[in-house]
């Protein structure tokens, strides 16, 4: 089971899970403190050790608007957040992908904070409410960077491969 | 079946006959652009690298461009940090296309690229900056995407398991009324399609507003493309395209333009006339809340902004210059103005429109991202109100997340300067 720890509306942009200022800040090391810095509670948590690894963040659409920093999404993967959105934006979806971070698409979902997700394979389970809602597939794309755990592994193999050629 | 522009570059670069919307192809890149995010992606480049048994090395020296903006001079000596690292990178790859924090060769970006003439039209152009969609106003086409995606670039050369976008079709007619541009006409698009309204999608732009731009009016257009969600926003290049390749920016490589099929497919098409559109403004705190000026004339502003990769042009300075001139910022509202590059900076100052600026009131920053991003200089105060030419209105956006920005065309920002409230740019400057 997994816990809602923050609820968010549309648009969110990286902007608000990274803001501009933190960004000579690169090393996914260093990243996650500053995650939704000017969320002041909530970046307090996090840093304070009050969020447990697999926790969610659920936001309507269009999460991850706005730049291209791939902070805004290893800050995240650094606490092991589990976003659940409606959809996301495109580099955004591009760069968790890449860097192993787990989105789910579902635009049904009902939830508030604190209620506890199950996720299955195709479903989201809100347990505090008993409803049940899909999950929708990611673009098909990227499947492959999933499935190779990542775009770092993915080019190695390639390169890899490449060399036997 | 036809193709699109974007369809079309696509399927050459990734050496096939015909590709359609929705296929996953790896296209071969022909320019990687970064700025001083380089430092994250030289990261993720080494760790690629990691157990292979091979020497890091760059596919192709020749096709990176890695140019200093967004925190010039450095503002940290964290930053001054990464742009060493950056800087010996550099040297150790012999990456050619670098441009440094020099009056000389500096400037932001989006800039750089189409002045150095980088960029050709058909080729595609990846950037670790969501508005490198800016380089499709050349008839490219150009995407921006992640640190680990550039590392993959620089490893492999191409792009892997990309989606051909489907292609939104915009077909602007008409003329615009005076006081009215590029910058409105974007704006007003956005408002229509809504932040994710082309969300993995191009935007190819026709019509006779289009033709009868300048290629400083297309950047505008494409730039802001992206925050209507679009990968790339596309000007099919024309003698326009190609006289500001030659003359401008000096290139006399042969250059072939990429038009669309008669018969391309597109997922839709929207017309505008522009002669109907008015001055725009998008309102606080998301790109898409847009307005006609006339509905938030009289909001207070603390600080105006003009420049950055949107609006920092010469003919942006241009425009502020001549409503400034012999005229002062209202008092209590500053001004800041920051060309989008060095070269546009020096010829800016040599026509004069800096010392208007100046004697108006107006602080000159140096040419980079200045406060757009609100990382370096000109942050806001708590409760205070920014007019900016930039392209995004985000909380927090300039620094503060207790503060409020709106986005506006120069012309609109110098005309509220002199009052010290948005006005009506159709107002002038009386
Ligand atoms: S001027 Fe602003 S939007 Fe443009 S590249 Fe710099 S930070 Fe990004």
């Amino acid at each position: 089971m997994a816990k809602v720890v923050l609820r968010l509306g549309d648009d969110v942009s990286t902007d608000a899970i990274y803001p501009g200022r933190f960004m000579a800040t690169v090393l996914p090391t260093e990243t996650p403190q500053h995650c939704f810095a000017d969320h002041v509670e909530f970046n307090k948590k996090l840093v304070q050790g009050e969020v447990a690894p697999g926790s969610v963040v659920v936001a309507g659409r269009n999460f991850g608007t706005g730049s291209s920093r791939e902070q805004a999404a290893s800050c995240l993967k650094g606490w092991d957040l589990v976003v659940v959105a409606h959809n996301y934006s495109r580099i955004f979806l591009q760069n968790a992908v890449n860097l192993g971070l787990r989105l789910v698409v579902c635009s049904a979902l009902e939830a508030d904070e604190g209620d506890e997700l199950e996720f299955t394979p195709h479903t989201v389970v809100n347990q505090t409410t008993v409803r049940t809602y899909p999950i929708e597939p990611l673009p098909r794309a990227r499947l492959a960077i999933v499935e190779a755990g990542g775009l770092i592994p993915y080019v190695r193999m390639k390169l890899l491969e490449e060399r036997l050629d | 079946m036809g193709m699109t522009v974007a369809e079309k570059i696509l399927a050459r670069a990734a050496g096939l006959p015909l590709v359609a919307a929705g296929d996953v192809v790896e296209p071969r890149v022909d320019l990687a652009m970064s700025h001083e995010n380089a430092a994250l992606v030289m990261n993720q480049f080494a760790q690629i690298f990691e157990g292979t048994g091979r020497g890091a090395r760059v596919w192709d020296a020749e096709k990176i461009a890695i140019i200093f903006d967004h925190r010039v001079p450095a503002e940290t000596s964290k930053t001054a940090t990464n742009q060493k690292r950056i800087r010996e990178f550099v040297a150790a790859q012999g990456i050619s296309k670098f441009h440094d924090v020099r009056s000389d060769e500096g400037g932001i970006c989006h800039q750089i690229l189409p002045e150095y003439g980088y960029v050709h039209p058909g080729m595609v152009v990846v950037g670790t900056d969501s508005h490198t969609s800016s380089h499709g106003a050349l008839g490219a086409m150009a995407i921006g995407v992640g640190a680990t995606d550039m590392a993959a670039v620089w490893a492999l050369g191409r792009l892997v398991n990309v989606e051909v976008p489907a292609t939104i079709k915009v077909v602007a007619d008409g003329e615009f009324r005076p006081a009215v541009g590029p910058k409105d006409l974007i704006l007003y698009l956005i408002g229509m399609l809504s932040a994710e309204g082309a969300n993995f999608r191009v935007i190819e732009f026709h019509g006779r507003a289009i033709r009868h731009m300048t290629i400083s009016g297309r950047l505008v257009l494409c730039n802001m493309s992206v925050e209507a969600g679009a990968t790339c926003g596309i000007v099919p290049a024309d003698e326009t395209t190609i006289d500001y390749l030659r003359e401008e920016a000096g290139v006399s490589d042969i250059l072939t333009p990429v038009l669309p099929d008669a018969d391309a497919v597109y997922e839709e098409t929207i017309e505008i006339d522009v002669a109907h559109v008015e001055p725009q403004v998008a309102k606080p705190h998301t790109v898409d809340n847009v307005a006609p000026v006339t509905e938030v004339e009289g909001v207070k502003v603390d600080q105006i902004v003009v420049g950055s990769c949107t609006n920092g042009r010469l003919e942006d300075l241009e425009a502020a210059a001549g409503v400034l001139r012999d005229r002062k910022v209202a008092k209590g509202t500053r001004m800041l103005v920051f060309p989008a590059s060095w070269r546009i900076y020096r010829e800016a100052l040599r026509r004069g429109y800096l010392a208007d600026l100046i004697e108006a009131g107006a602080v000159i920053m140096n040419p980079g991202c200045g406060c757009c991003l609100g990382v370096h200089q000109g942050a806001l105060g708590d409760g205070e109100v920014a007019l900016a030419t930039t392209n995004r209105n985000f909380r927090g956006r300039m620094g503060n997340p207790n503060a409020s920005v709106y986005l506006a065309s120069p012309v609109t920002a110098a005309v509220s300067a002199l009052h010290g409230v948005i006005t009506d740019p159709r107002k002038g400057g009386s």
